[in-house]
């Protein structure tokens, strides 16, 4: 309870996870508008314009909800992590600085035209605007994830002589490898999230039989897109950052897997219980040789374990981590053969007549969002203790003089609010669903 | 090349206040202005398009400051903790009131959100003008670079320092008092009919107070921070900022007594601009003026970051900034004219 640390970590957790649920849907969402108003403009056929309008409301939600947590998020680097600010701020001072001017205004200032200018622009210019949104949300996901990546793997800095960072190579920062393969594979699962969701409100409207022209559209495209995508964030994404975390973050990967021992022809732990006062795995179903191939692509490789590292390198919470690494991956094992399975019901003409699976479908939309959220607490457990890898503990970035009393007042400040504004979100989004598809008069109204 | 910087952040933050200023002031005018649902509407729809692109540039004013003072930052934003996380609280409110008002079609539910949006609208300037109060009157920044204040003291001026104590409340009614001036000019502006005449009418009636506001924060101010003057005699800079502000005040009287909307706003907003940029002119290089001993002060040169890491920001900020510009003109043009209370359609 005195341990500032604590509160700040939970506060920070807490605050990023919540507010990551809007940005996860708008950006893949951005793109499925995008690709919903270009067929429409190519085939001249209204289900599709009247489909983008209905999501482009959804949007409009989620994006409000997106601003408003995100703007704490900027302001708890200097309020929470003062420290880690003081140290890093001459490095991803820049990639944060960078989302302000070059994103969050193209995002802000297109979003009006989008939502409220369809009129005004005509059917090409208000393609230009989604796309000019698609562009706004995808750039600040990427200085978001490279400043993460700063974190996981830092790269283009040196240290001045005061002992804080300071840039040393703006393009080998910027283009840090971690960071091109995070974003690749987060911006996979933003586009399954916005395509699960997509399914989901027309697999509802098939089964309670409305808006059968948009619910048809959202279905196809929301399938097609998410099978894709599911597909992608398995495969090369997922499998790539794998094995950038076993050869850059060793030990992370060991506690990941919980991996105890070191070893050639390392099994895979498809389940069980890491044990970590007795190190070792309870109950596990292992696939031998499997975890070598997976991170060094040979089944004979060596894979270092826990015990290969001193405990004052194992990241503070193995029991949490390995389980969200593993209902990450579980998840997107599911996500693929759901999505797939969609899809096969669809190309036999079967879908709108399975009602099981449109059941199933309605209800699966949660799933994306614990997925993302498992996997970033796996990148940011997996970083610990350190909080820029290699240079920089977690223990030494918090704020020195915020009393631990005031770092609970505000989390539990935010616990209460976010409580509040999650309510009413759900409220309006099932306002919004239950209302279906307006007409192109009532789409643009001022 | 930390004057540069210096100067950039300074800009940046100026421009949020001018910009974000008038849509604080509507918002604070909100429900004197207009009084009913489709006037109201009205209002939103003024500020609609520009609002969040107008808080954008906190955003990025506070994104220059990381990278070009993160010490700054990390000091200032840990030491005031608790009134950052009430602004932000405040923010998020009137983000969600403005945005949320619309969807339900309800007039308690309408009704909420219009009170939420003119509370919310009200305090942040508030916290604002005392956030720059602090700035001018010093926070007591010790040996290490740190400081901690109390959230607010008995507001009395024998009492010590608060973050919100008698002098920096003080200051943030001043900058209430500045940006509801600068939002009803911008409401005579850009709407028509009813709302346009009461924001008018408002204007003239918070002209004294800001006045008289101003004056009374200068005198304060000569007696807690004199220094502040000693910089502001110095520097030509700081006079031609001086100067715009007072024509910019006259600007907006004459010309709204005129009837000329956008020049009074354009002079509003002058005063606003030529205000701050005096203020940073007569603190530069100060960031944080400590109490305990100036040495200790966070300055331009002291909290800065490296050097490449200055020059650096500047290959790409140029750029950044011309675009933001470019956006801004673009979405001005596209909602120029008035916003009329004949197109508010019924319903919502």
């Amino acid at each position: 309870m005195s341990d500032p640390l604590f509160w700040h970590r939970l506060q920070f957790g807490f605050t990023i996870i919540y507010h990551y649920l809007f940005p996860q849907l708008t950006m893949g969402l951005a793109l499925l508008i995008v690709v919903l108003k270009l067929i429409a403009l190519r085939t001249g056929r209204e289900a599709f314009n009247n489909a983008a309008r209905f999501w482009i409301r959804i949007f409009g939600l989620n994006f409000a909800f997106g601003v408003v947590t995100g703007i704490p998020m900027e302001f708890q680097f200097g309020t929470n992590w003062a420290r880690f600010s003081e140290y890093a701020g001459g490095v991803v001072g820049q990639t944060l600085a960078m989302e302000g001017i070059f994103a969050f205004f193209l995002e802000s200032t297109f979003l009006a035209l989008l939502i409220w200018g369809e009129r005004r622009l005509g059917p090409r210019g208000h393609l230009a605007a989604a796309v000019a949104l698609l562009l706004g949300s995808w750039l600040s996901g990427y200085f978001i994830i490279a400043t993460n990546a700063f974190m996981q793997h830092p790269v283009g800095y040196r240290i001045a002589a005061d002992g804080m960072l300071q840039i040393a190579d703006l393009s080998q920062f910027v283009f840090n490898p971690w960071a091109v393969v995070q974003y690749l594979h987060n911006q996979s699962a933003s586009v399954v999230t916005a395509a699960f969701v997509m399914v989901a409100v027309g697999a509802f409207w098939t089964l309670r039989r409305t808006h059968s022209e948009v619910a048809r559209v959202s279905l196809r495209t929301g399938l097609f897109a998410g099978l894709v995508a599911s597909i992608l964030v398995a495969f090369p994404t997922g499998h790539e950052h794998g094995r950038m975390v076993a050869t850059r973050q060793p030990v992370t990967l060991a506690a990941m897997e919980g991996h105890f021992e070191s070893g050639s022809h390392a099994p895979l732990a498809v389940i069980g219980q890491p044990n970590v006062p007795e190190r070792r795995l309870d109950n596990p179903i292992r696939l031998p040789a499997v975890l070598s191939w997976i991170a060094y692509g040979d089944f004979s490789a060596s894979v270092r374990g826990l015990d290969a590292f001193p405990e004052s390198e194992w990241p503070d919470n193995i029991e949490l981590l390995y389980y969200a690494f593993h209902i990450m991956v579980g998840l997107g094992t599911i996500f693929i053969a759901l999505m797939g399975l969609g899809t096969l019901q669809l190309a036999r003409g079967r879908l709108e007549r399975s009602r099981w699976l449109l059941w199933l479908l309605t209800f699966a939309f949660p799933f994306p969002y614990i997925a993302t959220t498992a996997g970033w607490m796996t990148a940011e457990l997996g970083r610990q203790p350190w909080l820029v890898y290699g240079l920089f503990r977690t223990a030494e970035g918090a704020s020195p003089l915020v009393h631990s009393g005031t770092a609970l007042f505000t989390a539990l400040g935010f616990a209460g609010l976010y409580f509040v504004m999650g309510i009413l979100f759900l409220a309006l989004v099932a306002q919004e669903v239950a209302h279906g598809p307006r007409t192109p008069e009532h789409g643009s109204h001022a | 090349m930390e004057a540069i910087w210096f100067g950039l952040a300074a800009m940046m933050v100026t421009i949020y206040v001018v910009m974000d200023g008038f849509d604080f002031g509507a918002g604070g005018l909100h429900l004197t202005v207009a009084r009913q649902d489709s006037e109201r509407r009205q209002v939103l729809a003024a500020i609609g398009p520009f609002w969040d692109g107008n808080e954008v540039w906190l955003l990025a004013g506070g994104g220059v400051l990381f990278m070009a003072f993160p010490k700054v930052l990390a000091s200032g934003l840990s030491g005031f903790y608790l009134a950052i996380f009430l602004f932000l609280w405040v923010l998020i409110l009137r983000g969600l009131a403005i945005e949320l008002r619309s969807h339900v079609a309800d007039s308690m539910w309408r009704a909420f959100w219009d009170g939420a949006f003119t509370v919310a609208s009200i305090l942040a300037p508030v916290l604002l003008g005392a956030a720059l109060g602090n700035v001018l009157r010093g926070v007591p920044v010790g040996e290490d670079g740190w400081f901690a204040l109390p959230l607010f003291d008995s507001l009395s001026p024998s009492s010590g320092l608060g973050v919100l104590d008698w002098y920096t409340v003080l200051c943030g009614v001043l900058a209430l008092a500045a940006v509801l001036h600068h939002g009803a000019l911008f409401l005579a502006w850009k709407t028509d009919g009813p709302v346009r005449s009461r924001s008018r009418a408002a204007a003239s009636r918070i002209l004294p107070a800001l006045a008289a506001l101003w004056v009374a924060t200068t005198m304060a101010t000569t007696r807690l921070a004199p220094e502040v003057f000693r910089g502001l005699a110095a520097r030509p800079l700081a006079w031609l900022a001086t100067g715009l502000f007072l024509a910019g005040l006259a600007t907006s009287y004459a010309a709204r007594r005129a009837g000329r909307d956008l020049l009074a706003f354009l002079g509003s907003a002058a005063f606003l601009l030529g205000l701050l940029a005096a203020t940073a002119a007569a603190v530069y290089p100060t960031w944080l003026r400590s109490t305990l001993d100036p040495v200790w002060s966070l300055t331009a040169a002291n909290a800065a970051a490296a050097r490449t890491s200055l020059v650096t920001g500047l290959y790409w900020w140029p750029l950044g900034f011309v675009l933001a510009l470019a956006y801004f003109t673009v979405l001005f043009r596209l909602h120029r004219g008035k916003v009329r209370a004949s197109e508010m359609p019924e319903g919502h």
